[in-house]
């Protein structure tokens, strides 16, 4: 079961071949048997994940099942779920047991979808290895000495692992997409407010998104269609119709036109992912796209200015880990002041306590002009080279990541960290979506094929990366650990 | 030296939203802590916020009526500081692009001119939650339920020049945030609090001097006594050769002073920026014509029009437009007895000594406009005299009676106009008093007028108080004339 695709375990348990009992059941174990070498989940909830299924397969009984009723189903620590502990990887929220569901959960669970349990991630989604988590690193199914990528790492390895069919990830500067590369999944980034953010932990406010991540893109489909859509919860979520994303997923890609940014294809690329990607997009060109070279001339001020936005941002939102009225607080504080100082002092961890640091920094009086305008200024034109380069092609293309997957503790520089992410980051910036999908393979490690789009282009993106999953077979590797430990 | 004050304030208005500005929580005072207060107000993790539209209609409306600039587009910020009672770590508020530009407010003197006080710019914000430090032992209580309370804070420029002109500008305020409806302007339960900002410079100075700020008084009162004694303070201070510094300071009403609370040194840094959960806020032409043809009758026109419309005096007209209780009372009375005149004496006179009295706000009188203006109209058809009209007021002021007929009929008032049973009246007294006649009979002619008095007196008394006085006084007259 556990080397079938989302797609294909529901249609499994629609003819009846399995129930959900089972189905949930078989994963259960699965993690109970080799989630201690891989670390990818914070929380299990295997009782209620049963009773989940149960009621999912009375549903289906009952005849009023719908397609994704009875399918398990991993959650990133980020999400809130109620009465569940919702820690972001953090040891300030170790004892949060959320009292709400946000919405995203809420409507998986409306779907019938079964949780299986929270998966580890970066502290406060800050990090692009899974190596910043108070819960430890999680390891890389694919070679257990190299890091699954962060921030979703937890969800990208448990889904590689086959611990679990799907999972939910959230993408601030390529937090599914470069895991999903680095594990050989495939994960979407939808367009900023076409997922709601109600309930999901907050990072970077105007960057984070939710998406899913799964071995296919027909996958990532189906759980777009339960996930996306309009929230009164949410301000920034846009009231905009949801169509159906498995609808046009075999639309023919005749006449598409490709951009492959000349700054995607540059220094620091290693060799082999340049190759994966370019006989990607080789395939694509048999299928009936054309090809360009595109520029996007603002990449590489990307990275300053996300390291900027990002970081102001967060050191606002993380001001409610006080310890005055949830999370971590100190033993025995002295006075305010000490509560306050030892409460955070403990709680945060390096990198986290980093970025508050830089945010503060960046906000405060006489800087703010200097920095997080200038920051917000150099937004917009990366925003618009994205949208001049959509008025030539109909999607973008280039690799997730420079690298594959690196090894455990290999990057102790955290600017060497930040770079990882010198191909996801902008997109975020843009707010446009991105998918991963595996392409091949670099010293042994999976490839991701990045493909962008323009604002609400999602059906056409799972469309072109659907199309080449029909035409290769490289999402449907497993790692040897998958049949090794379970 | 000549000194010259100048004073500029900060008022947050509470506005009276249903629920709060960013979440659904209900805004009601005085309910149990933490009972109203849901996961957006608690600042939970992954929470966000939905702007209340109702406080932005309400911000728009006080904009349109101070003739404000609204700009198109508005934004949210985040003051970011760290306290208890603060449980996001920031407060949502608007520093760039307020909601409300430029207006100006009329406030009227003592002496019955009126100023324009120039509004700097209003803005919608989030109020903070309490601190409760009775009740717990060395430690401090948080009550979140005025968490998130929708404010408007209006922020004048500074020019007011003493502290009856800021009591007078607060109170402006007060009348036209109530005339609107959009605040109880409760300032006891702290609907509206002002900051003010107080620097004093020699005369002719064009440069301000150094400011100081007292923070959150809350009390027309207060606020005078406040200035009173800050101005005092300051140019003490600079005569004695000391300097102001800029600050912060607490009045203490107990002791009737200002206190430091903290200088600019210690001042926060607030790193402001745009809030990302919320998107800006646009307000197109149709929408601000919609909500100006709602905008009620204002405290400034209405003083203009009881002058020019009914007549009254500056002074009549500024006290009866104040409120728009007191407003629409007056109004009620001047409707149902035709007038306006009558009815403001009435008002201002005998309804407002009562009130006083029983420390009764005119929302609580016990009797009511429609009552107040029957008895004026019985007064003025001649069907009770003065007298008689004072001792119905009171009857329905007791509630003895559903109107001023009522009470007239069952007490017995009506005036008595029949010439026949005046003589009559006057005939017996006459007869009775030989004394006072044969003294008025001895009396110097210009002492007689006076006289004349003792015998309306009985006349009056005879009929119970009904008589028609005038009547009274004539045929009197004539009739002891008649026997000189």
């Amino acid at each position: 079961m556990h080397d079938k695709t989302v797609t294909q375990l529901a249609a499994a348990l629609k003819s009846g071949e399995f129930s959900s009992r089972e189905l949930t059941s078989h994963f259960l174990q699965r993690i109970e048997q080799a989630d201690g070498k891989l670390n990818s989940f914070i929380t299990v909830t295997a009782e209620q994940a049963l009773k989940q299924a149960e009621a999912a397969d009375q549903l289906r009984a009952a005849g009023n099942a719908s397609a994704l009723t009875g399918i398990p189903l991993a959650l990133k620590d980020i999400f809130c779920t109620q009465g569940v502990k919702t820690s972001c990887g953090s040891k300030m929220l170790d004892n949060f047991i959320a009292p709400y569901n946000a919405t995203v959960v809420e409507k998986l669970s409306a779907a019938g979808t079964i949780s299986l349990g929270k998966t580890n991630m970066d502290e406060f989604a800050m990090g692009s290895s899974n190596e910043n988590s108070y819960f430890g690193a999680v390891k890389n199914p694919w070679d257990l000495s190299a890091v699954p990528g962060g921030s979703s790492g937890g969800s990208a390895a448990a889904v590689a692992a086959g611990l679990v069919p799907a999972a939910m990830g959230t993408d601030t500067g390529g937090s599914i997409r470069q895991p999903a590369a680095f594990c050989g999944i495939t994960g979407l980034k939808p367009t900023y407010g076409r997922v709601s953010r109600y309930g999901i932990i907050a990072y970077a406010s105007s960057l984070d998104q939710a998406g899913p991540m799964a071995r296919s893109a027909e996958d990532c489909a189906h759980l777009l269609n339960v996930i996306a859509g309009h929230d009164v919860r949410d301000s920034t979520s846009v009231a905009r119709g949801v169509p159906d994303y498995t609808e046009t997923l075999n639309a023919p890609l005749s006449g598409l036109k490709i951009g492959l940014p000349k700054e995607y294809f540059g220094d620091g690329l290693d060799p082999e992912v340049e190759k994966a990607v370019r006989d990607a997009v080789k395939v694509y060109e048999s299928l009936g796209a054309t090809v360009r070279e595109v520029s996007l001339p603002h990449t590489h001020y990307a990275i300053p200015a996300y390291y900027v936005i990002a970081p102001a941002e967060a050191s606002s939102n993380l001001s409610r880990y006080d310890g005055v009225r949830f999370g971590h607080r100190c033993d025995a504080p002295a006075d305010l002041i000490d509560l306050y100082t030892r409460s955070r002092a403990e709680g945060f961890g390096e990198e986290v306590k980093r970025r508050i640091l830089i945010g503060t920094h960046t906000l405060s009086e006489g800087f703010f002009d200097a920095y997080y305008t200038k920051a917000q200024k150099v937004r917009r034109l990366i925003r618009q080279d994205f949208l001049d380069a959509f008025e030539d092609v109909d999607v973008l293309m280039g690799p997730a990541s420079p690298t594959p997957a690196f090894d455990l503790g290999a990057k102790k520089d955290p600017v060497s960290m930040y770079l990882q992410d010198i191909y996801t980051i902008a997109v975020n910036l843009a707010g446009i979506p991105g998918i991963s999908v595996p392409a091949g393979f670099a010293a042994g490690r999976p490839v991701g094929l990045q493909i962008l789009g323009t604002h609400f282009a999602e059906a056409q993106l799972l469309n072109v990366a659907h199309q080449f999953q029909q035409a290769t077979d490289w999402h449907l590797k497993l790692p040897a650990f998958a049949e090794e430990n379970a | 030296m000549q000194w010259e004050t100048v004073i500029g304030l900060e008022v947050h208005v509470q506005l009276a939203t249903r629920s709060k500005i960013f979440s659904g929580a209900s805004t009601a005072f005085g309910a149990e802590p933490n009972t109203q207060a849901c996961a957006v107000d608690l600042g939970l993790p992954g929470v966000l916020p939905v702007l209340n539209e109702q406080a932005v209609a309400m911000a728009v409306q006080f904009g349109l009526a101070i003739h404000a600039d609204i700009p198109e587009v508005s934004v949210f910020d985040r003051k970011n500081y760290f306290y208890p009672d603060l449980p996001k770590g920031y407060q949502t508020s608007q520093m760039y692009h307020p909601i409300v530009g430029a207006g100006e407010v009329e406030i009227t003197l003592d002496d019955n001119t009126t100023k324009c006080i120039r509004i700097h710019h209003a803005h919608l914000e989030e109020d903070a939650g309490k601190s409760l430090h009775e009740d717990f032992h060395g430690m401090t209580g948080i009550d979140l339920n005025r968490a998130g309370t929708p404010l408007l804070e209006i922020v004048s420029e500074p020019d007011m020049r003493n502290a009856k002109e800021a009591a007078a500008y607060l109170k402006a305020i007060h009348s036209i945030v109530t005339y609107l409806g959009i605040s109880d302007g409760n300032m006891a339960e702290g609907s509206m609090r002002c900051d003010v900002n107080v620097s004093v410079r020699p005369k002719g100075q064009e440069a301000f001097g150094t400011r100081a700020e007292i923070k959150n008084v809350n009390s027309f009162r207060f606020v005078e006594r406040a200035i009173a004694f800050e101005v005092e303070r300051q140019i003490e201070l600079i005569e004695d050769g000391g300097t102001v510094v800029q600050e912060t300071r607490l009045f203490d009403p107990e002791r009737d002073e200002t206190r430091s609370m903290r200088t600019k040194e210690e001042a926060n840094d607030y790193r402001y920026f745009p809030c990302p959960d919320l998107l800006p806020v646009v307000l197109d032409q149709a929408y601000l014509e919609h909500l100006r043809s709602q905008l009620p009758e204002l405290p400034a026109d209405k003083r203009a029009r009881f002058q020019t419309e009914l007549g009254l005096s500056a002074y009549d007209a500024s006290v009866l437009s104040a409120s728009r209780e007191m407003a629409e009372f007056f109004e009620e009375v001047h409707r149902v007895c035709g007038d306006a005149k009558q009815a403001a004496n009435w008002v201002q006179g005998e309804l407002a000594g009562a009130l006083n009295r029983e420390s009764l706000s005119i929302q609580n009188s016990p009797i009511s406009a429609q009552q107040l203006g029957g008895l004026i109209s019985r007064v003025l058809d001649d069907t009770i005299n003065g007298k008689a009209a004072k001792q119905v007021f009171q009857a329905l002021w007791n509630g003895q009676g559903s109107s001023a007929d009522e009470v007239i009929e069952a007490k017995g008032l009506k005036q008595v106009t029949d010439t026949g049973a005046i003589e009559a009246m006057i005939d017996q007294v006459i007869a009775e008093s030989p004394a006072q006649v044969a003294q008025y009979r001895d009396s110097e002619p210009e002492k007689r007028g006076k006289m004349i008095g003792y015998f309306v007196g009985q006349v009056m008394k005879a009929s119970r108080g009904t008589a028609n006085p005038q009547q009274v006084n004539g045929v009197l007259k004539a009739k002891l004339d008649a026997l000189l």
